[in-house]
């Protein structure tokens, strides 16, 4: 079973990323656009590498406070519109990918501060974009439940892992993460997008 | 004759792959590549990183991790200071420094306080990201060109790690010290020509 997926997989199609029209429906299109947008999709990896560290209770906070505060986000950058901000990708690689490095121990309150503040900034962030874009509402529905599946996959990888390297293996992922938030932010400093 | 044919037709597969065609527009994968590379295509930084990864297997847990995980984070700093235009004079100086000292230290086996080891990576580390920050080219997707930068840095301290991890008995040991003392002699090398 496993030789034909692998099989499988060693003869790809064309990914047609962010095409005006995937057949798939508006809420594919969500679920799609978070996967392939590695400016959400990578500190939410992040996020959900903390919750992994910190252990069960904080991932089963995170997998619905996320969403949630994605949504009201993505509901409120539709109706008001926002432009893009390369500064706050910067800054969320950087606080949560340096959170994970440290393997910090954050405290549960500030946890779910952290992921309501992060899922509302980037649901709104994406909402802005999808004010242009017909049934919105319904592609933010599966942008927040890629965002539920993102977190629950990436947390329940990390949190039974026991063994040194592993975990160091996380905290390096988390220094990477925060290293190009940090570079990030200086592009943006220095007036590239 | 069953375990060959397998990885063979993985391969035979894998010639008739079809190109990938996601964000062709927007030239984003070049951007990644583009990061990936710019570590990669210069010796005197490549042989530096190598040298961070070989030290922490050296010195062992918890160097082997701490050293590889601060030098991206303050490269990146440094990276930071230039793209802003921070003038720091001597870069290329450093950088030939760095692969000189972290070479001798592996040649030496030198074990410092973990401390003061990760202060001299870091400080190392500034000037190769200065000098990568301040050679970015525009035109690049910020994220992406950071994210290749980055992860190529990270794959050449994990080539040190792997390489160091032959510090066993008698001839990994003096093998190791004697590749260390190569990138001492390369960073000599980069002296030379930056003082030159």
């Amino acid at each position: 079973m496993w030789r034909t997926l692998v099989l499988a997989a060693c003869v790809p199609l064309p990914a047609a990323a962010h095409m005006p029209t995937s057949g798939l429906g508006p809420v594919y299109d969500g679920v799609f656009h978070l996967l392939l947008s590695p400016e959400d999709l990578i500190p939410l990896i992040a996020l959900a590498l903390l919750c992994g560290q910190r252990g069960a209770p904080f991932a089963r906070r995170t997998l619905w406070v996320v969403p949630l505060a994605w949504f009201a986000g993505g509901v409120a950058g539709i109706l008001a519109g926002a432009a893009h901000a390369i500064a706050f990708d910067g800054a969320s690689f950087l606080l949560l990918g340096g959170l994970v490095a440290l393997n910090a121990n954050v405290p549960l309150a500030l946890m779910t501060a952290l992921a309501a503040l992060f899922g509302f900034f980037h649901g709104y962030m994406n909402g802005a974009g999808i004010i242009r874009i017909n049934d919105g509402i319904f592609m933010l529905l599966g942008l927040c439940a890629a965002v539920c599946l993102v977190v629950a996959v990436f947390a329940s990888l990390v949190i039974p892992l026991r063994r040194p390297w592993t975990l160091i293996a996380v905290r390096v992922a988390g220094s990477w993460i925060a290293a190009s938030g940090l570079l990030m932010l200086g592009w943006s400093l220095h007036g590239v997008r | 004759m069953a375990s060959v044919r397998v990885p063979l037709m993985f391969l035979t597969l894998l010639c008739f792959a079809h190109p990938a065609q996601a964000h062709v527009h927007k030239g984003e994968e070049l951007s990644f590549l583009s990061g990936f590379w710019h570590p990669i295509s210069g010796l005197d930084h490549v042989v530096a990183m190598i040298a961070v990864g070989m030290w922490g297997a050296q010195l062992g847990p918890p160097a082997i991790w701490v050293l590889p995980v601060a030098f991206p984070i303050v490269m990146a700093f440094g990276g930071m200071l230039g793209l802003l235009g921070v003038p720091l004079p001597g870069t290329e100086i450093g950088i030939a420094l760095s692969a000189l000292g972290l070479g001798a230290a592996v040649m030496t086996a030198w074990r410092p306080p973990l401390v003061l080891a990760a202060v001299l990576v870091g400080f190392f580390a500034i000037f190769h990201g200065y000098a990568h920050g301040h050679e970015l080219p525009a035109g690049e997707n910020a994220l992406l060109y950071s994210l290749g930068f980055v992860m190529a840095t990270g794959c050449l301290h994990l080539v040190g790690i792997t390489i160091g991890l032959v510090n066993r008995g008698y001839w990994g040991q003096r093998g190791l010290r004697a590749g260390g003392a190569a990138i001492a002699a390369t960073g000599m090398f980069f002296l030379w020509k930056a003082l030159a």
